[in-house]
């Protein structure tokens, strides 16, 4: 399956962010995006994952096993800046949550809990609070929520921020495993994830956009 | 979504959850009542129904803003906005854990408050079987407002404000169902069944409306 965006553009109240826009992702492939503060890379990332209208283009999904999914959506997981735990309930009560709520989609299979805690390297400490944990560990721990739960496209908005270098090169093990299973990945990030062969897409900002062609 | 609903009422009951926020809030107002308008317990009985009413909208409206806001801010409505699941029936699920934990409290302390009221037997069967019909349907419309104020920092009382009008009816027919059971004259049946109508009909708007507006308040 593969993830296709052409010509996108979106505009954030009167001003436009970025303009045509175009990729392809295929299976076992990763497009990091890069480009400086505010050149509009969280921007692309939620309207790719629909949480942003957009104002020309499109996004779809093609190829092999692309009817199974009724939206874009609905075949992705977005890590975003915020964790989408609670602070409330425990790492165990986040993760089951999100493996029941999310479930599978089409074509895997999300691992279980305690291992895919342990894939993130914090076995023992599901059952704290997940509020108890330091920002680093919470940012573990929403990384195994992309885990227990089958998508094959991740989305991720500055995944390794607040993270150690060894949690960087955990992360990046994660998203290559995920790939060689024929996943997706969308990356906005600074920092470089250690992913091998990856395309890259240069974001210039408004900026870098002509006013005249707006005017 | 079962899943959806023990998460909604774990949150409810753990630390700053809320769910007795309501019910804590309903006891206060009705247990000042009596000392504020004296004891005369023949006024009290008459009043009784309408300011358990009162109280209990009141109370039911409090922790409505929260109810979506707080998946806001840590990023889970993305998610959730993002399955496969209809979001109305997401919105139905939260709504429904959202009655359970707050409204629900609000039907079971109502025969005791209304031991406050000098209510008889009747009057405090009618009040909480109303309640019991009745809160759900505050619960829905209040889901369409915390919704259109979900962006909003401090959209608390405004949600109230922009709920009040249409849970009025809702007011207005759960009392006078209450009246109707006490007051000899009066059918009991028909102001209740309006009741049970309005509860059905904000059960379906309720949520569509809140849906609608979640997917317009991306940002």
């Amino acid at each position: 399956m593969r993830l296709v965006a052409e010509r996108l553009s979106a505009r954030r109240g009167e001003d436009l962010i970025f303009r045509d826009i175009s990729f392809e992702i295929g299976p076992g492939e990763a497009l990091v995006v890069k480009g400086p503060n505010g050149s509009g890379k969280s921007t692309l990332l939620r309207v790719v994952a629909g949480l942003l209208p957009r104002e020309a283009g499109k996004v779809a999904l093609a190829g092999e096993g692309a009817q199974a999914f009724e939206t874009v959506a609905s075949a992705c997981h977005y890590l975003g800046h915020r964790n989408a735990m609670k602070r409330e309930l425990t790492v165990e009560e986040n993760l089951h949550f999100w493996k029941a709520f999310a479930g599978d989609s089409h074509g895997g299979a999300g691992v279980a809990i305690d291992a895919a805690a342990e894939a993130v390297g914090l076995g023992g400490i599901v059952h704290l609070p997940f509020g108890y944990l330091s920002a680093g560990q919470q940012r573990r721990m929403a990384m195994a929520k992309l885990l227990v739960a089958w998508r094959p496209i991740w989305i991720l908005d500055e995944p390794t921020a607040a993270l150690d270098a060894a949690a960087e090169t955990m992360f990046a093990g994660l998203v290559n495993a995920h790939l060689s299973q024929g996943g997706l990945a969308l990356a906005a990030t600074h920092q470089p994830l250690g992913l091998g062969a990856a395309q890259e897409l240069h974001m210039a900002g408004f900026a870098g956009v002509s006013v005249e062609a707006w005017a | 979504m079962t899943a959806l609903l023990f998460r909604d009422l774990k949150l409810a009951v753990r630390a700053g959850g809320g769910a007795m926020i309501g019910v804590l809030f309903f006891m206060t107002v009705v247990a000042v009542i009596p000392f504020g308008v004296g004891p005369d317990l023949n006024l009290l009985a008459r009043i009784g129904p309408a300011i358990l009413w009162i109280g209990a909208l009141l109370a039911a409206l409090l922790g409505l803003d929260r109810l979506f806001q707080a998946e806001r801010e840590d990023g889970s409505l993305d998610l959730i906005l993002m399955q496969e699941t209809p979001l109305v029936l997401t919105v139905l699920v939260k709504c429904l854990a959202h009655w359970l934990a707050t409204g629900l409290p609000l039907v079971v302390a109502s025969p005791l408050l209304a031991l406050f009221m000098n209510m008889d037997a009747a009057a405090m069967a009618a009040t909480m079987l109303t309640l019991l019909v009745g809160t759900p349907a505050i619960t829905f419309i209040g889901a369409a407002g915390a919704a259109v104020a979900v962006a909003l920092p401090r959209g608390g009382l405004l949600v109230s404000i922009l709920v009040l009008p249409l849970a009025i009816p809702v007011l207005i027919f759960g009392v006078s169902a209450v009246y109707a059971a006490v007051q000899e004259p009066a059918p009991f049946l028909p102001p209740f069944l309006f009741l049970t109508a309005l509860t059905l009909v904000f059960a379906v708007i309720g949520p569509v409306a809140a849906a609608a507006a979640l997917r317009a308040s991306t940002d």
